[in-house]
């Protein structure tokens, strides 16, 4: 156990070096000189000499990685070139959105595809698994924008159940919640359509196992079977698969952030782009990476909680 | 204490047991008694409908099958029985024990926990009282709670106490009848013994009855009160064990067992120089590394192995698994490097330059044993039995090629059309023959059989020594014969080594062996496999 | 036979070629605007109505299948033709460093969250159609190199292909002899499915204005600048969302088809 742990964590700050590293070289050879577009065209060369020094921009590329790195890890983002206010300040007030956003829709997805697996493994080839198959189809298919969209028409503009749009803050956390829940469906549901599959065929195999046939053989019932025996061991892979969703679920939310003009994560990168602001894309960016990895982390070491043939070996 | 002779009412009573799926039969008026105390084996080539007979008692067969019969456990009729009331039976009455020790278990749950299940599933035992029961069990298996604690999990087991504890789950509860499926099949001889023993005195000691499947008629020739022959879903003979072997009514009883002992007619081995040395050859292989900075720890899989192989010479290589005997023939056939020693064909290194001698290559061949994966699926036998021509620098072309293509085919058993078939339209046992037909294209000096019969039926298998001994005679051929089964070897082979964890502890001619075997591994080995009677011999049994 | 084969070569064919014949004809020049029918619902004239500058949505969707299909197409061709050799190789390798090396750089590349990452270079590189598949095609590598290793590893353990080694052959002519037939069923099915997911990603890079520039049609576009008429003009939001929709099923349920009908276990049965 203690060597896959370190194993795990070595490979984790590995990636985490090497993510900042991409992520610091694909934003620097960005055309354009983030000092000369804020002054504007007609700034003088001694303006836009002190502004790069006062970003910092006048030293040598390596020296700013490490600058930036180093700044990282005692929670020191840079400063924003547009705003000129601390980067961290920004994220941590987005962050309060997309998380909380991200969250809710991973849950939604796990609640709505764990039961519906279930259903369609324990009822396969009958007219429930055939209806969960379709749905989940359609699901995998329909893009989570469009659907955020057809909600919103729905629920928002029709039925004026839900707002359409903006976000109340957290003063009032029930108006705030209500707010978040149409993205959060809009982003669940095609999750929860893959997750649903993978949960079906995770537990078909599981059911062919020869395990299972010795569970029925002790005079466990079917019901029995599935419950004691399938279930923890199909949950195994679709862990794996609901860490993978995570990523997905963060830059999806990056996108309905757009539908629902949310001021999250998502509108700040776009801001950010289109200023040329991009201290805070590329933070941002390495804070999304930060995150994905370390819930991947996470992921192996439930993974390993799951499994004890992963405790004692690798 | 042997069965109850007086009770006249048997314990289990199959009735002109039929089964069919879409109108296909599976089992065709299956009558079988067992008595409480008494072993009854059930035995016939793959597919006669043995595993299908046990899950119906069980009702475990597939939704789709068509049940017709009657199966009456004291007198009560299962086939009638809600599937609720068949939960309650199961396990409790009947209990059952599988082939796949491996895959037997749920790997996520401790040993304890899943042999207390069957206790707390049928009774109200609470959970400690359920544990310390599984204890009493897991010890009564041979699993002592000093060594095996509860809290094991099945892959920090062998195969073989793997086996002790599924037996453990199926007896948890004294089950008046124990369904044993190929309980052995997957297991080393001397384990194999053991589990027998156990199922055996379990029998004798709480006078369970045992209806036990095996394709092995060696098995239950010692063990069995009654023996029952199946082939495609029909009894064709049935008889108590002794009455069986004295007087074989059916033919197909006769094939078996002439099958299961068959002596393949070898040529006498001719004197000539070496053609393969292994000289202290040991092999290592990487082992995970304990913690990442660790330097890799190796597993010594062959230790300083020495022998020769003489042209025309057949050697047999025996040992249970993991003793390095495959690890060996990867060497010899130059798929690996061996980390010290040398092992030369006539007299050129197999292994030079970290690449295998394509020289050597060419006089080597090999055959493995798993007649279903050794072809690719996608090519017609023209092309994969003309594979090895890829070591000759200038392989035949056109007309030439086709004949050696036709020879290999003719010369293995087949007929030259085969050339166009892909390989699933072959059975097994013609598998079998395509790969001696790869191997003996390119006219080899040495042939490798991998555990060659090892996945065939008794029949075939026998049907296959035969045609080795066949081309051995006729191209004057040299054989490895790897297995793991030492009745195999014994008549197909001039001399034997025997292998235990990388080493080989005893070589010498094969008869001398089998006679006065001096190594107490060996000596072991050759108690351990179970032994068919002589014909007619009234103290079979 | 297999219903999900027919319906998903159906729909997928009929994207296809209406995205062929929009090179030489469309019902209407999706160039000219029309602003005095704008937002007309279905009709006679124009089939699936017109939008907020009056053009014809039929012919919209046509070009636009051009866009989704070529950047989803060649994003495939990109992750088979990079990940599928470096499996293989991987595979070959066994265990040695380049298998190594290879599998850390695939986790690696799996640990990015894709789509942040495809916005990453967009943005950076400039929006437009190339740069999308690039961003989209780059994810599909370790897709196609974990799933012909895993495929490739299980196949260097089988009989025939020791048979193979003990006929000389070398890792290179074995992979591409043996392993890849075999593994080929499998990367065609994986490559359906990763054209659809294509075509999602494409739709929503071009959704939040970083695929495709106008005036070339896309149907992320479309349903972007459709966004503030849903409750004027439901059609010109459901259009597009339907054709992502129809196509991506189409795909789906191809992969799901080929699947089984190229299944050997069901062929042998066949055979």
């Amino acid at each position: 156990m203690f060597a896959y742990l370190t194993k795990r964590l070595i490979a984790l700050c590995l990636s985490l070096a090497i993510a900042s590293l991409v992520i610091f070289l694909v934003v620097e050879v960005a055309p354009g000189d983030p000092a000369s577009y804020m002054l504007g065209i007609n700034a003088q060369p001694d303006t836009i000499a002190a502004l790069r020094s006062e970003l910092g921009l006048d030293v040598p590329k390596h020296q700013r990685y490490l600058n930036w790195v180093g700044g990282m890890l005692v929670g020191d983002f840079g400063t924003s070139y547009t705003y000129r206010s601390p980067v961290s300040d920004m994220v941590a007030d987005r962050l309060w959105i997309s998380l909380p956003l991200a969250i809710m829709a991973l849950c939604l997805s796990t609640i709505i595809a764990i039961p519906a697996g279930v259903l369609a493994a324990s009822r396969r080839g009958k007219m429930a698994d055939a209806g969960v198959m379709t749905a989940t189809q359609l699901g995998v298919a329909i893009p989570n924008f469009w659907f955020a969209m057809l909600l919103v028409a729905l629920f928002a503009i029709k039925l004026r159940w839900f707002p359409s749009g903006g976000f109340p803050g957290w003063d009032n956390p029930v108006k705030a919640l209500i707010a978040l829940t149409l993205p959060a469906v809009a982003l669940a549901l095609p999750q929860a359509a893959i997750l649903t599959r993978v949960m079906r065929s995770s537990l078909i195999d599981i059911l062919g196992e020869d395990f299972m046939r010795t569970a029925r053989a002790k005079g466990l019932t079917r019901r029995q079977a599935l419950w004691r025996h399938g279930l923890r061991n199909a949950l195994i892979p679709v862990l794996t698969i609901i860490g993978l969703q995570f990523s997905f679920l963060l830059a999806g939310a990056i996108i309905i952030e757009q539908v629902f003009y949310l001021p999250g994560l998502g509108r700040l990168v776009f801001q950010s782009i289109s200023q040329r602001d991009l201290i805070v894309v590329e933070s941002v960016v390495m804070l999304l990476v930060f995150a994905v990895i370390t819930v991947n982390f996470i992921v192996d070491l439930t993974y390993a909680l799951a499994d004890p043939r992963l405790r004692r070996s690798a | 204490m042997k069965r109850t002779t007086t009770e006249t009412q048997p314990l289990l009573e199959i009735d002109t047991l039929s089964a069919s799926i879409h109108s296909k039969t599976l089992l065709d008026q299956i009558s079988i008694q067992i008595s409480a105390g008494e072993i009854v084996a059930l035995t016939g080539e793959s597919g006669s409908g043995k595993s299908m007979t046990a899950l119906a008692v069980m009702g475990l067969l597939p939704n789709q099958v068509d049940v017709d019969g009657g199966i009456r456990m004291d007198g009560q009729d299962l086939l009638t029985l809600s599937e609720t009331e068949m939960c309650d039976i199961r396990g409790r009455d009947i209990g059952m024990v599988f082939q796949e020790p491996m895959t037997a278990l749920n790997p996520v749950r401790t040993i304890g926990d899943q042999v207390a299940e069957t206790i707390r599933v049928h009774t109200k035992a609470s959970r400690s009282d359920a544990l310390a029961r599984a204890a009493e069990v897991l010890t009564r298996v041979g699993l002592p709670q000093d060594r095996f604690p509860l809290g094991r999990y099945p892959h920090e087991l062998s195969g073989g106490q793997r086996q002790r504890v599924v037996i453990a789950m199926a007896i948890a509860l004294r089950p008046r009848l124990l369904i044993a499926d190929e309980p052995t099949t997957a297991l080393d001889v001397t384990t194999q013994a053991q589990i027998l023993d156990l199922l055996r005195d379990l029998s004798q000691t709480e006078g369970m009855a045992v209806m036990m499947i095996t394709h092995d008629l060696a098995v239950v020739s010692d063990m069995a009160d009654k023996i029952a022959v199946m082939k495609s879903g029909e009894i064709v003979e049935q008889a108590p064990t002794r009455q069986l072997f004295a007087n074989m009514t059916h033919p197909y009883t006769r094939d078996l067992f002439e099958a299961s002992r068959h002596q393949a007619n070898m040529p006498d081995p001719i004197k000539a120089p070496a053609l393969l040395q292994v000289q202290s050859v040991s092999c290592d292989y990487p082992l995970p590394r304990p913690h990442p900075f660790a330097k890799r720890p190796a597993f010594r899989a062959v230790r300083d192995v020495s022998f020769e192989l003489q042209e025309g010479e057949r050697v047999g290589l025996v040992g249970e698994s993991g003793c390095g005997k495959s690890t060996l023939t990867r060497a010899i056939l130059g798929l690996s490097e061996t980390t010290t020693g040398t092992i030369l064909f006539d007299g050129t290194p197999v292994f030079s330059h970290g690449h295998p001698n394509p020289d050597v290559q060419r006089q080597v061949q090999v055959v493995f044993q798993d007649p279903y994966g050794s072809f690719n699926p996608r090519h017609r036998v023209r092309r994969l039995i003309t594979e090895p021509f890829h070591l000759l620098p200038n392989p035949p072309t056109g007309a030439a090629r086709d004949s050696a293509i036709a020879k290999a085919l003719s010369d293995v058993g087949l007929s030259p059309e085969d050339a166009d078939k892909f390989p699933h339209a072959f059975s097994g046992g013609q598998r079998q023959r395509l790969a001696i037909a790869r191997a003996l294209i390119i006219r080899p000096k040495l042939i490798v059989f991998d555990e060659a019969v090892s996945a065939l039926d008794v029949r075939v298998r026998a049907q296959i020594l035969d045609l080795m001994a066949g081309l051995c005679r006729q191209y004057g051929l040299a054989y490895l014969f790897i297995s793991h089964d030492l009745s195999v070897v014994r008549s197909i082979t001039d001399r034997v080594l025997v292998m235990q964890r990388g080493e080989i502890v005893e070589q010498g001619a094969t008869e001398q062996i089998f006679q006065s075997p001096t190594h107490t591994y060996t000596q072991s080995l050759i108690a351990a496999a179970p032994q068919l009677p002589e014909l007619g011999d009234p103290n079979a049994a | 036979m297999n219903r999900n084969l027919i319906v998903g070569l159906v729909l997928t064919c009929l994207f296809i070629a209406a995205a062929c014949v929009s090179f030489v004809w469309t019902p209407e020049n999706t160039e000219s605007m029309n602003i005095s029918a704008r937002l007309q619902p279905p009709d006679a004239v124009n089939w699936l109505g017109t939008d907020h500058f009056g053009r014809d949505l039929l012919s919209m969707v046509m070009v636009g299948a051009r866009t989704s299909i070529a950047v989803a197409l060649v994003a495939v061709g990109i992750g088979m033709g990079f990940g599928v050799p470096l499996g293989l190789a991987a595979a070959a390798a066994q265990g040695g460093m380049l298998d190594e090396l290879i599998s850390r750089l695939n986790d690696l590349i799996f640990a990015f969250p894709s789509l942040v990452i495809a916005i990453l270079i967009t943005a950076v590189f400039g929006a437009g159609a190339i740069n999308a598949i690039i961003a989209i095609g780059v994810f599909n590598i370790p897709v196609f190199a974990r799933l012909s290793r895993g495929a490739a590893l299980s196949l260097w353990q089988r009989e025939f292909i020791l048979a193979a080694r003990t006929a000389g052959k070398s890792a290179t002519r074995i992979s591409v002899e043996h392993i890849l037939p075999n593994i080929a069923n499998l990367l065609i099915v994986q490559g359906t499915i990763q054209f659809s997911l294509g075509i999602l990603a494409e739709a929503g890079l071009s959704y939040v204005g970083l695929g495709a520039q106008p005036p070339l049609p896309s149907w992320g576009r479309m349903l972007a600048d459709a966004q503030t008429m849903v409750s004027l003009a439901p059609h010109v939001a459901i259009v597009p969302g339907m054709a992502i929709v129809l196509m991506v099923l189409g795909l789906n349920l191809l992969g799901d088809g080929l699947r089984d009908a190229l299944d050997p276990r069901l062929q042998v049965r066949r055979a």
